[in-house]
């Protein structure tokens, strides 16, 4: 057989697989669903104290869980679709057609699951891997320490030895959702003498354990996504660590660039109406019909272009991927602009908002939706490693450029 | 589509790269400028280009072509701007060609195109009028005379338009300046009675001319594609022409950053490599995302246009767009980093942005690129 012939099989599957998943969608997807989430509290995050906002969004997400489809690639023994790279770009395609929301969102599903499939023994991933599928445990991210920001390998939360425990003691900050989670996946030191990425440790333990402590930080947009989270003698069996012990970093490595990926995504949102539509709808045309701020308009427009660059960049990125040609930094090319240029959506949304994008508590504002959101992205260029840091790696690992 | 190339077009690219690479180096352009050659080009190496079936790349196979789609005129394209090889490989082998193959009827097709794919004839657009890229502003009359018509006007910046053998010219058979009715396309002869020719010789040594009809006689069998409904064609082939200056932009923007990351790593200040320093380490970075993100639109770009040549238009805008902006900050970027050295003849840096400045202004800038998009999401 020839490679054009087995494309071509291939292809006809694809069609196939293609017309079959817009069906099922159509079919299965609430028209509730068919729109962007309207806030916070309209995502679904499951976990042990799972609350639906709405019916439409029980259906929506039991009907994906039951295809396997809150984890579309993952592997179909642990609750996932057991879809193929190809399968899977097409599903997300049809998905964004209509507009339909993801089923669930989840820290498992972005970044603990993939770390978990390629560190995890068996006995962690099928312990862990059904339960994140279905929903069933909201996970946290155990990263960030006061004095480990950027510099992350300096963190100091130590766990200790102690027969076939270890003995965590220590506090994280910006802990996502810390005080809704019921797990935690945790960088700690379990060799203080070593260099500083050679003694850290990757584990895995329940937030109810005796010991554990969460405070929420109250942000710039009025809300607290982010939480401080104290470990007092938290006591966790050994057999909790993913990997190697010492050897967390490399656990945690790839799991950064899959929630790099993640964060990256933040900036194609661009489903829906057009920002310039937006921006026309309160500052009004002029006689020719176009928005009445050349400067704004110009902005949008240059905006505009920058996005559909990106997204033709992120589809590129899949690709390579596939093609086995990606190189293993790009994540971090990827997560700088997707952050930069969704700050830059939420800036000309305020600006063509004007003084009506001002209003904080209202109910024609939804509560300050606007300039809620705007500023929450301005933590988009700082989680997950700062743009500097992202353009720190890209220069030394992609471009070679010498260390200082 | 995946947005990877293929096995195929990454033979095309090795193949074309190595004699690109082997036979025009920047010091080529170098020495036909130094040299005031007056054809502008090799013709011993278009000659290369014929035999290893680029030339006819875009032409079918029944007419002498290779029969290939925009993404390998793409790869092609990349590879002349990474050693800026003057060619008429965009005026006659991707834009003429794509206005002959769309446009032209049969007789016209079987005149025209074996001779495109054998290198022998040379043919160009002849679009431009104003300072700027305005496709809709044609003024240039085209009344009818007899059997045929009679051109009148001027063109500026068409590309070859010394050595070309012939001439697609956009010409406005009713309406007026800015109307989109009214405009047709003709075939004309560059010695045929009432034209004069002058080459431009243009800041970057690349070929380019300014040509003025005055009455010129053209025959009814001279106009390509429809009396009054040339917008339409037009606009496919400029789309065309946009797409492949694009991916010219991406190897010239590519080849400098390349050098420009090379001597970073070399060039030695207050003791240290100057790669060492955080700031020029973070603008590098920058523009290495830059580029690959326009690397990517432009595949987009090229993609959409193998795919629905008429829907494609959106994809080229941000094409375009994004390739005039990401090469006017590469060579930009280029000189600055290499200092005083970036500022000297000597160095190849200089055409570099030379080049990129023609390629910006060519087909439409950044600016109306970007005004398309914003008028085509309606606002």
């Amino acid at each position: 057989m020839t490679d054009s012939q087995t494309s071509d099989s291939e292809t006809a599957d694809l069609e196939t697989f293609r017309v079959e998943t817009r069906a099922w969608l159509e079919a299965n997807c609430p028209p509730e669903m068919r729109k962007p989430a309207t806030s916070d509290a309209d995502v679904f995050w499951g976990g042990r104290n799972a609350k639906f906002s709405s019916e439409p969004q029980r259906i929506w997400f039991e009907r994906m869980r039951d295809k396997g489809w809150t984890v579309p690639d993952w592997p179909k023994q642990y609750g996932g679709g057991g879809l193929s790279a190809a399968e899977h770009k097409v599903l997300r395609a049809e998905m964004a057609k209509m507009g339909a929301r993801p089923p669930l969102s989840s820290f498992g599903i972005w970044m603990l699951g993939p770390a978990l499939l390629k560190y995890g023994n068996d006995a962690q991933k099928k312990e862990h891997l059904p339960k994140i599928a279905a929903g069933l445990i909201r996970w946290c991210q155990g990263y960030s320490e006061p004095n480990a920001g950027s510099d992350l390998a300096s963190l100091q939360t130590r766990a200790e030895s102690d027969g076939d425990d270890f003995v965590i003691t220590g506090s994280k900050i910006w802990t996502s959702y810390a005080n809704y989670a019921d797990w935690i996946f945790c960088l700690v030191r379990t060799d203080p003498v070593a260099k500083k990425h050679d003694g850290i440790s990757f584990i895995l333990f329940d937030m109810t354990s005796k010991g554990v402590s969460t405070k929420p930080i109250l942000l710039i947009s009025g809300y607290s996504p982010f939480c401080e989270t104290f470990f007092d003698g938290v006591r966790v069996p050994k057999s909790h660590v993913v990997g190697t012990v010492n050897r967390g970093w490399d656990v945690a490595k790839y799991l950064l660039q899959h929630e790099r990926a993640m964060i990256s995504g933040m900036g194609e949102r661009g489903v829906g109406r057009p920002l310039g539509q937006i921006a026309a709808d309160s500052v009004g045309s002029d006689t020719l019909g176009r928005l009445d701020d050349a400067m704004l308009r110009g902005q949008i427009a240059s905006f505009d272009v920058d996005e559909a660059a990106l997204a033709a960049c992120a589809e590129r990125a899949v690709d390579l991927a596939k093609a086995g040609q990606a190189h293993p930094a790009f994540s971090s090319a990827m997560k700088y602009y997707g952050t930069e240029l969704n700050k830059r959506r939420y800036e000309i949304l305020m600006s063509a908002g004007g003084v009506d994008a001002l209003e904080w508590e209202s109910e024609r504002s939804r509560q300050g939706a606007r300039p809620r959101a705007w500023l929450r992205t301005k933590a988009n260029s700082i989680e997950g490693g700062t743009s500097e840091v992202m353009l720190g790696i890209v220069a030394k690992r992609i471009l070679d450029l010498p260390g200082a | 589509m995946a947005l990877v190339l293929t096995e195929e077009q990454s033979m095309l690219r090795d193949s074309a790269r190595g004699l690109i690479s082997d036979k025009a180096p920047v010091s080529h352009l170098r020495h036909l400028r130094d040299s005031k050659d007056p054809t502008g080009f090799s013709k011993e190496l278009w000659q290369s280009f014929a035999e290893m079936g680029f030339a006819g790349l875009l032409v079918p196979e029944e007419f002498g072509g290779s029969g290939l789609g925009f993404m390998e005129a793409g790869v092609l394209m990349e590879e002349i701007g990474r050693t800026l090889m003057p060619s008429p490989f965009l005026a006659t082998s991707v834009v003429a060609a794509s206005a002959l193959n769309r446009g032209g009827n049969a007789a016209q097709k079987s005149e025209y195109l074996p001779k495109l794919a054998s290198g022998s004839l040379l043919a160009t657009l002849a679009i431009d009028e104003g300072a700027k890229h305005r496709p809709l502003q044609t003024s240039l009359q085209a009344v009818r005379a007899g059997n045929g018509f009679k051109l009148s006007g001027a063109k500026a910046l068409v590309v070859d338009g010394h050595v070309a053998d012939l001439f697609i010219v956009a010409a406005r058979t009713s309406g007026s300046a800015g109307e989109r009715e009214g405009l047709t396309l003709f075939l004309a002869n560059p010695k045929a009675k009432g034209v004069s020719v002058e080459r431009t010789i243009m800041v970057d040594a690349h070929n380019a001319a300014r040509i003025e009809l005055a009455n010129v006689e053209v025959t009814a069998d001279s106009v390509l594609g429809e009396v009054d409904q040339g917008a339409a064609l037009l606009d496919g082939v400029l789309d065309i022409g946009r797409g492949a200056v694009a991916a010219e932009m991406v190897g010239l923007s590519d080849e400098v950053f390349g050098r420009t990351v090379e001597y970073l790593k070399n060039r030695k200040q207050f003791g240290k490599l100057i790669g060492e320093f955080q700031a020029l380490q973070h603008r590098a970075a920058e523009l290495y995302v830059d580029i690959e993100i326009t690397r990517a639109a432009t595949m987009k770009a090229l993609q959409a246009l193998d795919t629905d040549v008429a829907k494609a238009a959106s994809a080229v805008a941000v094409a375009k767009a994004r390739a005039g902006t990401t090469a006017t900050r590469a060579v930009q970027e280029g000189v600055q980093m290499h200092g005083g050295m970036g500022m000297t003849d000597q160095f190849d840096i200089g055409f570099f942005m030379k080049r990129a400045r023609v390629c910006e202004e060519l087909f439409g800038d950044a600016n109306y690129h970007t005004q398309q998009l914003a008028l085509a999401r309606g606002y």
